[in-house]
């Protein structure tokens, strides 16, 4: 038993665990002006780390085109997909590179508010954030005219969520902030156009804008020699599951499965969930992929089975979280989770037909391209994959009071 | 409740209105806070806050029953939080429910007789490269096993 407030890990990497002195990267930004900060991030090509991968620079250049007299800058610190923990040790361990980034992401589009959406989960970590807050007021990083920039007024408030998966989903994190059940809005409009209260507002995760500082400081060619033609950079891995040595590991884009696996220290591997319960689960026969937008897309999540691992019970887990977490709000993913878990049961039960899991498939398929939003879209991912991949092992008469293995 | 007691609550949500905002962005704050005092948004807690915020106290239930960390209904002084969510699970997370329902006397959704303690599941708490993880209130524990578990319990009876 331990807490984790103070993590004594030491951490390298190549970029967003390179060295950073905290400050350089506001200095830096002031001095090259709004038009040369959004060149850099487009020159590094970064894509948004929370899952949909959508160019930061883009989503920055149209929101500063946006004609408001408020803007809002908004960090995703909701965390929820199920193996995710990077975003925590970036707020518990860097919080220069995070809040930094929300200061400079103010700065070029011309906002004044910040704003933390955190996690409930994550409130023990909500004092050492609001001490940090304040020490950068102190050195005037936040407040009235930073560091002397007469023009430019900035401060970050910590906002808590109250256990809520789907807060994460941008337009039902801005509903959540504005007080309301947090149930995602149709799109567009968009935030970067109609966000907070209706201003032009930049929802970015945590990674993404702890990558920032880095690259007005560094420069956007630095950051993009790491990763691939289309993944540039690096990404934080959140590994957990069988393995000798779980944890967050830097690694650049387009490492492959298998060389992940061997740095964890994972050994009889049978299957990697990539990308948490709305990913996909990837079987040994494909552990060649790399992890990267244009093959095996993440954000971050990777857990891993051992071969005796009932992948069943592990379809099962995935499925009752999306059955609890859908806000409800449109039938697709409302009764079409219910049904895709109920699927599973009867499988568990071995009381089902193929032309009945056949028509679930097809359920599936029709979620993906009905539901309101990501929730709804994706939770059908792990059914999908992992019937496909595992079906010699759970269509396997046996399995019923057989000698299969176990999940826990 | 007794009118004194209403009016003693009704003091206190005042005062947190005035603090943190009579705005509906600042509802859920305030509901946190309520939450935070009281261990649940009472009926008469709601309809205070609807009548702050000018709203219909509907509107606050239905913010209420959306989110996992609130609660209309009293809940124990402390919340235990099992996460129950994969990587938990693969850690042997059975044994600690098993473990702490026989040590508290009660299922996962009910409180202790005394009001000190209820236990919830919850999902993935982002501590999986440590798990299994479990939360009282907003304390954070990690690695645990049913022994720990059990010790945490008792140093809060
Ligand atoms: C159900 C759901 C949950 C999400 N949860 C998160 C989250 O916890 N953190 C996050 O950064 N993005 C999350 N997202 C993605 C956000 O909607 C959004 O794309 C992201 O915050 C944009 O930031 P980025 O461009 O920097 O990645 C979630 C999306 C969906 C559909
Ligand atoms: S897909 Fe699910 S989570 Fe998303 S809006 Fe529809 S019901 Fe809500
Ligand atoms: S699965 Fe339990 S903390 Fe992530």
């Amino acid at each position: 038993m331990e807490t984790l407030l103070n993590s004594q890990k030491k951490r390298g990497g190549p970029v967003l665990f390179s060295r950073y002195k905290g400050g350089e990267g506001i200095h830096k930004a002031f001095e090259m002006g709004r038009e040369n900060i959004l060149f850099e991030v487009k020159t590094s090509g970064l894509k948004g780390r929370g899952g949909a991968g959508f160019p930061t620079a883009t989503k920055w250049m149209l929101t500063a085109a946006s004609v408001s007299d408020k803007k809002f800058i908004i960090c995703n610190a909701d965390e929820g997909e199920p193996g995710t923990f990077k975003d925590r040790v970036l707020l518990l361990e860097y919080p220069e590179l995070v809040f930094e980034g929300m200061v400079i992401a103010g700065y070029t589009i011309g906002a004044n508010q910040g704003i933390v959406y955190l996690r409930g989960e994550y409130e023990y970590m909500r004092k050492s954030l609001e001490d940090y807050l304040e020490m950068m007021r102190k050195e005037n990083l936040l407040g009235k005219a930073i560091i002397g920039k007469t023009d430019f007024n900035f401060d970050i408030k910590i906002h808590l969520g109250s256990g809520a998966y789907v807060c994460g989903e941008e337009t039902a994190l801005i509903e959540s902030l504005e007080g309301s059940r947090g149930e995602p809005r149709n799109r567009p409009p968009y935030p970067v156009n109609t966000g907070y209260k209706g201003h032009p507002t930049i929802v970015n995760n945590v990674e993404t804008l702890a990558s920032i500082p880095h690259i007005i400081t560094k420069g956007g060619e630095w950051f993009r020699k790491y990763g691939t033609e289309k993944s540039t950079g690096s990404k934080l891995f959140s590994v957990s599951g069988d393995c000798e040595k779980p944890g967050v590991y830097e690694l650049p884009w387009g490492t492959s499965i298998k060389e992940l696996l061997e740095v964890v220290g994972a050994k009889d591997t049978k299957a990697v969930q990539i990308g948490g319960a709305s990913g996909t689960c990837v079987p040994k026969s494909q552990f060649h992929r790399i992890l990267a937008f244009e093959d095996a897309a993440t954000g971050g999540s990777v857990i891993i089975f051992n071969e005796n691992r009932d992948m069943l019970k592990v379809l099962k887990n995935f499925m009752e979280f999306f059955v609890e977490e859908s806000c409800g709000q449109c039938t697709p993913c409302r009764i079409g989770n219910v049904k895709l878990l109920e699927g599973i049961e009867m499988i568990e039960r071995g009381n089902y037909t193929f032309t009945y899991i056949n028509n679930l498939k097809d359920l599936a398929r029709t979620m993906q391209f009905s539901a309101k939003c990501g929730l709804g879209q994706s939770s059908l991912n792990p059914f999908l994959s992992i019937l496909e991949n595992f079906k010699d092992e759970i269509f396997n008469p046996c399995r019923n009071g057989g000698s299969n293995g176990k999940a826990s | 409740m007794l009118v004194l007691e209403k009016n003693a609550q009704s003091e206190v949500i005042e005062e947190l209105v005035k603090n943190l905002g009579n705005n509906r962005s600042s509802l859920l704050e305030i509901l946190q806070a309520i939450q935070k005092r009281y261990n649940f948004i009472s009926d008469f807690a709601q309809q205070e806050v609807a009548r702050l915020l000018n709203i219909h106290p509907v509107e606050v239930y239905s913010i209420i029953s959306f989110y996992s960390f609130l609660y209309s209904k009293p809940r124990g002084r402390n919340i235990i939080r099992l996460c129950r969510t994969i990587s938990c699970n693969m850690k042997a997370q059975k044994n600690i429910e098993e473990a702490v329902k026989k040590e508290l006397g009660i299922n996962f959704g009910e409180t202790t007789k005394d009001r000190r303690i209820t236990l919830e599941y919850t999902n993935c708490l982002g501590m999986c490269d440590v798990a299994p993880a479990m939360l009282d209130n907003e304390r954070v524990y990690t690695r645990i096993d049913p022994e720990t578990a059990v010790k945490i319990l008792k140093e809060i009876k």
